[in-house]
């Protein structure tokens, strides 16, 4: 890992970033990300030489128009997919290039997904889609299954299904399920797509209020500009590249 | 451990889901193991009483029958087969050692009659010595003696089904009944054996002496009477062999076979009959428990389909799965185990049945069953056998597949 580490350094410092690197802060870094896909006998870039850094406990929107390559920057951040060209360090550890099972390890302990379509089984109850987030990393804990849901409002619902919940309900289990794992990175793909505006700001209240209190690190992608509002930091991506950054 | 119960919690949960699913994927294993335990307790269960009444004929005991090719029928054949006679079987008793008892027979059918009774039966000609000979034991009454052999008396020894035909309730001892052209007194009744091999159930056992006044025996150009077969104890078994070539080569001297010739008569011992037997019935159990098997490996079929198309319903629940941090070993066991365990259970449930119905049949019907452990564990490691390997090839599909794309389905 030190070795790593140096490694990140002495890359930044042969490039002249003009990031300030703080390796204790420093969540994500992002390198000249390039994605393709191949369509037919033509290629489809998605993502042109993206490079973005994120910081621990930072609240970021990433916005832009449909086919900007918002979902697939989403996905690489995830560990869903690797990049076809360029670096990933993930807390300091470069990721673009691990094998199937460690992405799954770190999908399974570092991140948090939040769903626009939800993504809860619908057979299990809400505590058992809450549990399900602990199961392939070490092992379910009911009593933590209960806070978590506690903390999203939910205790009175934790023996009900899916298709018992309103939507903005379901999204709160799908939040628990991610937090229960206490995650280093939430990553949210238009959590309030599928929601009326109410259920919205709620869901997006207890997100706010999850990195006021916990400090957490939450990526969310949105249309919405009163959702990125709330946000630190907009990135706006257009054509697979970031065209601006505001701070809030 | 803890991880194995969340695995097994899992499985329990994909299944249950789709009960009505579940258990007609298990219908194809159960059928399948259950006609593998029937049908092969079917084969086992002839084996083992064709051996049993082998062996309660005795296992000593040595048969001489004309030689296939020498004229029609085989060891009961009637007429036709010219080659032994009365005359052999006396010199066999006086000049080859170490044997016991020799008891010639010859048989005819003849038709019983009984008051308004009447029936067509086989009926053996023999010596007294027939009884030992053959292990015979008596329900009722007695085997006629030398002296009635001697004197050719008419009196008969009846099989059980013939005397239940005949004479229904009434002890048939000391009853007469008509013979062809001869009345016969009833002295005895033959215990039952059963069916299966020589069981003397549906025959009538008289003195040769006495089937002579009623069926004239055929004589060869040198005047000897013709006999079908002649039974012999041999007294002490190891030599068995020794007694064999003796009566070879005493029976071709007798019958005046160049040396080139082949035998006229064939000898067989009752080991010899017991494990070709033995090999039919083994080959037929074989058949049996082969064509149950084919049941078995389209049911593993049915395994597999189901798997595949359960895969492809639950694509997103995999995606889910995998965004939480599933390894593709997780989903692969995950699913391996869900294949395994419905071929497990119908292998057990399967079981169950198999043994249920070998048992009604034993108790209903004539045949005889038999389930030994081995068949049943046979039976229940094939079933979960065909379970890994038919559930193989979805388990690696669901593994496999692209967590984004997997997520994005419908």
């Amino acid at each position: 890992m030190v070795e790593r580490f140096q490694e990140v350094e002495h890359l930044y410092q042969d490039k002249g970033d003009d990031h300030q690197v703080d390796k204790e802060k420093q969540m994500i870094q992002l390198q000249d990300i390039t994605k393709v896909y191949p369509m037919g006998k033509r290629e489809l870039i998605v993502l042109r030489r993206i490079t973005l850094n994120i910081e621990k406990g930072e609240l970021v929107a990433i916005m832009g128009p449909s086919g900007s390559g918002k979902t697939t920057l989403l996905n690489l951040l995830g560990c869903l997919d690797k990049p076809t060209s360029g670096s990933y360090y993930f807390e300091g550890r470069e990721v673009s290039q691990l094998n199937g099972n460690e992405l799954a390890a770190i999908r399974g302990q570092k991140i948090g997904f939040i769903f626009q379509t939800f993504n809860l089984l619908s057979r299990l109850t809400a505590l058992a889609n809450v549990e399900l987030g602990m199961t392939y990393v070490g092992g379910v804990d009911r009593r933590r299954a209960l806070e978590a849901l506690a903390k999203v409002g939910l205790s009175d619902r934790v023996n009900h299904r899916p298709i018992e919940l309103s939507g903005g309900e379901q999204q709160r289990v799908a939040i628990a399920r991610a937090l229960v794992k206490n995650p280093s990175l939430f990553l949210a793909d238009e959590p309030t797509g599928q929601l009326d505006s109410r259920s919205g700001e709620e869901v997006i209240s207890i997100l706010t209020s999850l990195h006021a209190e916990q400090g957490i690190t939450l990526l969310l992608v949105t249309h919405d500009a009163n959702i990125a509002w709330h946000c630190q930091r907009i990135v706006h991506l257009k054509d697979g590249q970031v065209v601006t950054e505001e701070s809030a | 451990m803890k991880k194995w119960g969340t695995f097994l919690s899992t499985v329990w949960l994909g299944l249950s889901t789709h009960r009505l699913r579940s258990f007609l994927t298990m219908l194809g294993i159960i059928i399948g193991v259950a006609s593998v335990i029937t049908l092969m307790s079917v084969g086992k269960g002839s084996t083992a009483e064709i051996l049993s009444n082998i062996e309660s004929m005795g296992a000593n005991l040595i048969t001489i029958s004309p030689a296939m090719g020498f004229g029609a029928g085989g060891v009961r054949g009637v007429g036709g087969t010219q080659t032994l006679t009365m005359e052999d079987a006396e010199a066999i008793s006086q000049q080859v050692s170490y044997i016991s008892v020799v008891a010639p027979y010859s048989s005819s059918n003849l038709q019983l009659v009984v008051g308004t009774e009447n029936t067509n039966s086989q009926v053996i000609g023999t010596t007294p010595e027939y009884m030992s000979v053959t292990n015979l034991k008596l329900a009722s009454g007695t085997f006629f003696s030398e002296q009635q052999y001697e004197r050719g008396a008419k009196v008969a020894v009846l099989g059980s089904d013939v005397a239940e035909t005949l004479f229904g309730s009434v002890s048939p001892v000391g009853q007469k009944m008509r013979m062809g052209t001869i009345v016969v007194t009833v002295i005895g009744v033959v215990e039952s054996k059963g069916t299966g091999f020589n069981s003397p159930d549906d025959a009538v056992i008289i003195p040769l002496t006495a089937l002579q006044q009623t069926v004239a025996l055929t004589r060869t150009a040198q005047g000897e009477k013709v006999v079908s077969s002649i039974y012999l104890t041999v007294g002490d078994e190891t030599q068995s062999d020794y007694v064999t070539e003796q009566i070879t080569s005493l029976l071709r001297t007798r019958h005046r076979l160049a040396a080139s010739a082949e035998d006229d008569f064939s000898i067989r011992s009752m080991e010899e009959i017991a494990s070709s037997l033995e090999e039919t019935s083994g080959t037929l159990t074989l058949l049996l428990g082969a064509i149950a098997a084919i049941s078995l490996l389209v049911g593993g079929i049915g395994v597999m389909n189901i798997m595949l198309v359960s895969v492809l319903e639950r694509t997103r629940e995999i995606g889910i799965r995998k965004a939480l941090g599933a390894r593709e070993q997780d989903i692969w066991i995950q699913f391996l185990l869900e294949a395994t365990f419905l071929s497990f259970a119908g292998g057990i449930i399967g079981a169950i049945i198999g043994l249920g119905v070998s048992m009604i049949i034993n108790r209903m019907g004539s045949m005889a069953t038999l389930v030994t452990p081995d068949i049943v564990i046979l039976a229940v490691s094939v079933a979960v056998g065909i379970g890994l390997f038919f559930g193989f090839y979805p388990a690696w599909n669901a593994s496999r597949l692209n967590p984004i794309e997997a997520l994005r389905s419908e």
